[in-house]
């Protein structure tokens, strides 16, 4: 239980864990962070390095379409430019991870610019719409492009080395995804603490009076395009040094509608919601199967009806979590959390 | 001395005649009011300062810099500051950060700086929290709500906040679009206190529009009637209320004995 919350300058008033709580919660968190590839195995921490992937694309996308509100369909493909260019960059060039990584968001927020470019003219769904065709576009240059990408054979990539360590196991990939994970998420509140990500929320709220507040909608606009295509290139970068191969069918259309349904399921505009909603939409469906194979032993001629329910039931999950959170994880967790702060002593 | 200086304003919305030929001047500091009917083009001309709308002709000069086709953002960065009739807070934001976002222009921390929030960018943040809560949360006592998300607050709070906001623009001149309406008699009574204050502490010059007469010929230095996009009347309170013109607009013509 916490009593009083008194606080004696402004910079601990605007502090992000601004409790002791808040602050012991987060160091046991990192502890339990840090000791968890010692316990687990290699399918829990493949579970752990794809979960972290998609954070960081997730909180790229929570910028762009939570914050800003500019809803984009082409998120996938962005991931897919940055996997294709950490490829690259590390085939052709011989690139070490640690330049690829910084470089792959750097391609992916240069064309996020260049997506970006018609919302100077064009809002809501008719920008939506051209990410669309981002998405198809870029998809068709995996395909076609085949000197550069491949074509749909995709691209091999040995394993990556970061100063001298072997960072192509699960364990070893863990630490590298761990730290991006960390950086990507304080990066992204940062930006909400200073002017550009009031910016971007103002224009999401009421673009008409956000440029009469003074601010440059265009310019931050692009902002957004450009942060949220960095984030997404990096994730990209981490996606195909994990795989170590990438073909075109790894950044389809529907991959682009998972990460607006991870925001969306976590809580728009929410860095803490985009976190659990990449974590819900990643191990949900893998715990749906592991409870299918658990019914298979039971019953195993009933798997060819069960198997596609599994699509099922976690759409019906989404549609529960829309109907009754609609702010999403991160509203009923902050509900939860206030319910303990006065536990025992309700009233 | 003229702050603002609008010259032959026009504007129309295809055939329709919003505003035809007004020119007025303000002079700095004072109280300028702008009344007349509904419909009389009374926040167009607003919009058309604000660089809301763009007018087909005519000048607008803001302190010695011609201003008539600059972009908001601009005017809003040379000292423009706007309150709106129908609030227009961002409801996502708490109070605190929607003062803030006035401040915006004021600011320089760029794209990186903000992600790393090191050295300047944390400093600048400081800076300006330290400032809104010593001259703009304490004067419009507004402590009590600075953490609340603004969509939660009352009308008249709602109404301050957007003061607030405009006031972190650090503006040179304050346009207020009725900023009493729909308030009881209290919450315009503070209202009238705040902008009063405003005028006379930081020497801010004020227009403002509002239907409330009494409280326009109380505080108002100058006023300017507008009928049907035309300027009729200027002048002070005791003048403008015995212009025949104005009179005429508000409670129309007697009819001619035949």
């Amino acid at each position: 239980m916490r009593i009083g919350d008194f606080k004696e300058s402004y910079a601990a008033d605007e502090a992000v864990f601004s409790t002791s709580t808040s602050r012991f919660w987060l160091g046991g968190l990192f502890v339990l962070l840090a000791i968890f590839p010692f316990m687990a195995g290699e399918y829990l921490l493949y579970m752990a390095n794809i979960t972290g992937i998609a954070i960081v694309a997730a909180l790229g996308l929570n910028i762009l379409t939570g914050a800003a509100g500019q809803i984009s369909l082409g998120h996938a493909a962005f991931v897919g430019i940055g996997a294709y260019t950490s490829a690259v960059l590390a085939n052709r060039l011989a690139l070490p991870f640690l330049l690829c990584l910084p470089l792959a968001g750097a391609a992916s927020a240069f064309f996020g610019v260049l997506v970006g470019a018609p919302s100077m003219r064009m809002k809501g769904l008719y920008l939506c719409i051209t990410t669309l065709a981002a998405q198809v576009i870029f998809e068709f240059f995996f395909v076609h492009w085949e000197s550069l990408t491949g074509g749909i054979r995709g691209l091999n990539i040995a394993a990556p080395t970061l100063f001298g360590c072997d960072i192509g196991t699960e364990f070893g990939f863990y630490w590298v995804t761990l730290v991006v994970v960390i950086i990507a998420a304080t990066v992204s509140r940062n930006l909400f603490r200073t002017r550009v990500g009031r910016a971007f929320i103002a224009i999401r709220d009421r673009d008409i009076s956000a440029e009469l507040m003074g601010i440059n909608l265009f310019r931050y606009k692009l902002y957004a395009f450009a942060t949220s295509s960095f984030l997404a290139g990096i994730a990209g970068c981490l996606w195909v040094n994990h795989l170590k191969s990438i073909t075109p069918e790894h950044f389809p259309l529907h991959e682009s509608i998972r990460f607006l349904a991870m925001i969306i399921v976590g809580g728009l505009g929410n860095i803490l919601g985009a976190i659990y909603g990449a974590i819900f939409m990643t191990l949900i469906p893998e715990v749906l199967q592991t409870i299918l194979k658990f019914f298979e032993e039971i019953y195993p001629q009933a798997m060819s009806f069960l198997f596609p329910l599994q699509t099922v039931v976690f759409g019906f999950l989404i549609v529960l979590f829309l109907v009754f959170e609609p702010h999403g994880l991160a509203e009923m967790w902050v509900r939860v959390k206030n319910h303990f702060r006065l536990w025992p002593f309700k009233h | 001395m003229a702050i603002l200086t609008v010259n032959n304003l026009q504007l129309s919305f295809g055939g329709l005649q919003v505003l035809n030929d007004v020119s007025f001047s303000v002079k700095r500091g004072e109280i300028y009011a702008i009344i007349g009917p509904n419909g009389a083009g009374k926040t167009s001309i607003l919009n058309c300062l604000g660089g809301f709308y763009q007018q087909e002709k005519g000048l607008i000069d803001f302190d010695g810099v011609d201003i008539s086709r600059s972009t908001p953002d601009r005017r809003a960065a040379l000292g423009l500051a706007r309150t709106f009739q129908n609030i227009a807070l961002f409801r996502g934001m708490t109070v605190l950060d929607n003062i803030k976002l006035g401040a915006h222009a004021h600011l320089k921390t760029g794209l990186l700086g903000a992600a790393l929030y090191w050295g300047r960018a944390h400093r600048e943040e400081m800076a300006l929290r330290e400032e809104i809560e010593n001259k703009i949360i304490d004067f419009l006592e507004i402590e009590h709500i600075r953490k609340q998300p603004v969509a939660t607050l009352a009308y008249g709070l709602q109404k301050r906040v957007e003061l607030a906001r405009a006031l972190a623009m650090q503006p040179k001149i304050l346009l207020m679009d009725e900023p009493v309406a729909g308030m009881n008699a209290e919450e315009t009574e503070d209202m009238v206190r705040f902008i009063l204050d405003i005028q006379e502490e930081r020497e801010l010059t004020i227009i403002i529009i509002e239907h409330d007469m009494r409280m326009i010929m109380d505080i108002s230095d100058r006023i300017m009637v507008l009928n049907f996009g035309q300027k009729i009347a200027e002048g002070s309170p005791q003048e403008v209320q015995q212009h025949p013109e104005v009179l005429k607009a508000y409670l129309g013509e007697k009819r001619g004995r035949n």
